[in-house]
């Protein structure tokens, strides 16, 4: 009896002792455009691993200075390619984990069904009062909406017109309230399965601007977490893939 | 000194954004601080409630309501729409009513304690004399609330240069019209620009140094709002 209630015991904290290991956490800087869709992955990622991800959701610019002032992310979610190359050419990165886990798509959108026509005839109008975009100069959707603009010859006849929000969110919220008519914002802001949520979009066709890469990396910090190398796997795997597409990003 | 154009710009549109903001608080303030420190209405609790209201609340909501409510949906949107004034986001106009509210209490607070300190007597003296309430409110409360005066100027300027997240949520960053030092600074940052967001960041410390130091080394201050 009191063999058999040892062997128990032992069997019992190993098991434990294993679990402990295997349900790890993991802490995540994410990109904000990326919001809906990762809650989305790190919901199934929780379900399917019994892993943990706790996620802040902010600026790209903002995080990059976060990191290097040793903030405890241990995977990053880039709105760009540009910040995570920066990252690991400074070393801060585990080498070789870089990869672009989605491409964005850029919509020029407004709240009002029937605003803004299937071609972007609306922006030649140029009958609106605001114009909103994500700040371009550290923004990717706002550098690509700029340079959309300028191929389309634009450029200088709606630059008074323009009103600059801090990230893609707040651009796309200057319009949902309607304080601007119009707007480029993400496309995976304003759809789900292909379809627009509300109001009118033309996706702006790719070869007007750059890709919007977004890279992801494992930070120097999720070195040696097996939640993080698990959930960039995971990232990478068809179940994400799924999901990455239905928030209306390209793979 | 490595400050660009835009960023002289953005000084110079905080300064006059805080400028008048002052100047209007100045004026909205004293009848609110006034009837705050003479009313016996059972209304006094709620009204300075409300006053108190922007030193609380985080600057993201009053930001939030104020981009609702002075949209083309919103209420006040719409006033000023039918009012041929278009909407107040994104503009100067826009920034200065903002403003206005967040830096209510930094004006309100001190001048009701400049008046409250005043008492009954000397208004009562004044009337004695047969001075009417105009007469005693400008040639009695006035000069003896001045240092009250003072300090409101000064905490309202100082508050609104301070001002960040309703700025943020508003402005819709246009150069010289709603850049101000803040989110210039905040941009900086985002866009890597170390160099001059040290510039300005370490002139924003060394002002509002200046302007407490000010503020504190004057005799007649005692420091906290109420």
């Amino acid at each position: 009896m009191s063999f058999s209630l040892s062997r128990l015991c032992i069997a019992l904290s190993a098991g434990l002792l294993a679990c402990a290991a295997q349900a790890g956490e993991v802490q995540i800087a994410v990109a904000a455009n990326f919001t809906a869709p990762i809650k989305e992955i790190a919901a199934e990622f929780e379900k399917d691993t019994g892993h943990k991800v706790i996620a802040s959701l902010g600026p790209t610019g903002g995080f990059y200075t976060q990191i290097h002032n040793g903030a405890p992310f241990e995977v990053f979610l880039s709105a760009d390619d540009a910040t995570p190359e920066r990252l690991e050419k400074e070393g801060a990165i585990v080498p070789g984990s870089r990869f672009t886990y989605a491409i964005g798509k850029l919509v020029l959108w407004s709240a009002k069904p029937g605003y803004v026509d299937g071609k972007g005839e609306v922006l030649k109008k140029n009958a609106f009062k605001h114009l909103a975009i994500a700040n371009p100069k550290t923004a990717p959707y706002g550098a690509a909406a700029i340079q959309v603009l300028a191929k389309l010859g634009l450029g200088e006849a709606v630059k008074p017109k323009l009103v600059e929000g801090a990230n893609i969110a707040q651009a796309h919220q200057f319009v949902s309230t309607g304080n601007a008519e119009l707007g480029f914002v993400a496309l995976s802001q304003v759809s789900k399965d292909g379809k627009l949520t509300e109001g009118s979009g033309w996706t702006v066709p790719a070869e007007l601007h750059d890709p919007i890469r977004q890279d992801a990396v494992i930070l120097a910090k999720g070195k040696d977490n097996p939640a993080a190398q698990a959930l960039v796997d995971y990232l990478k795997g068809p179940k994400a893939a799924a999901v990455i597409k239905a928030y209306g990003y390209d793979l | 000194m490595p400050l660009s154009a835009l960023d002289f710009a953005a000084i110079r549109l905080t300064l006059e954004l805080a400028s008048l903001t002052t100047l209007l608080l100045l004026i909205i303030g004293t009848p609110i601080a006034w009837w705050l420190a003479r009313t016996r209405s059972r209304l006094k609790g709620a009204i300075g409630a409300v006053v108190a209201l922007p030193l609380v609340l985080p600057p993201t909501v009053l930001g939030f309501y104020l981009l609702v409510t002075m949209g083309p949906y919103g209420p006040v949107g719409q006033l000023t729409q039918s009012l041929g004034l278009g909407t107040l986001p994104f503009t100067f106009a826009g920034l200065v009513v903002a403003s206005v509210f967040y830096s209510l209490p930094f004006v309100v607070q001190p001048l009701q304690n400049a008046f409250e300190a005043i008492g009954e007597r000397p208004l009562e003296v004044a009337a004695t004399l047969r001075a009417g309430p105009w007469d005693t409110f400008f040639t009695v409360v006035l000069p003896l609330a001045r240092p009250g005066f003072v300090t409101a100027a000064i905490l309202g300027f100082a508050h609104t240069v301070g001002e960040f997240g309703v700025v943020l949520m508003i402005g819709g960053n246009i150069p010289e019209k709603t850049r101000t030092v803040a989110v210039q600074i905040f941009d900086h940052v985002e866009a890597m620009e170390y160099a001059q967001a040290h510039w300005l960041s370490g002139g924003m410390v060394l002002f509002s140094f200046l302007v407490l130091l000010a503020l504190y080394s004057s005799r007649r201050f005692k420091p906290g709002l109420s």
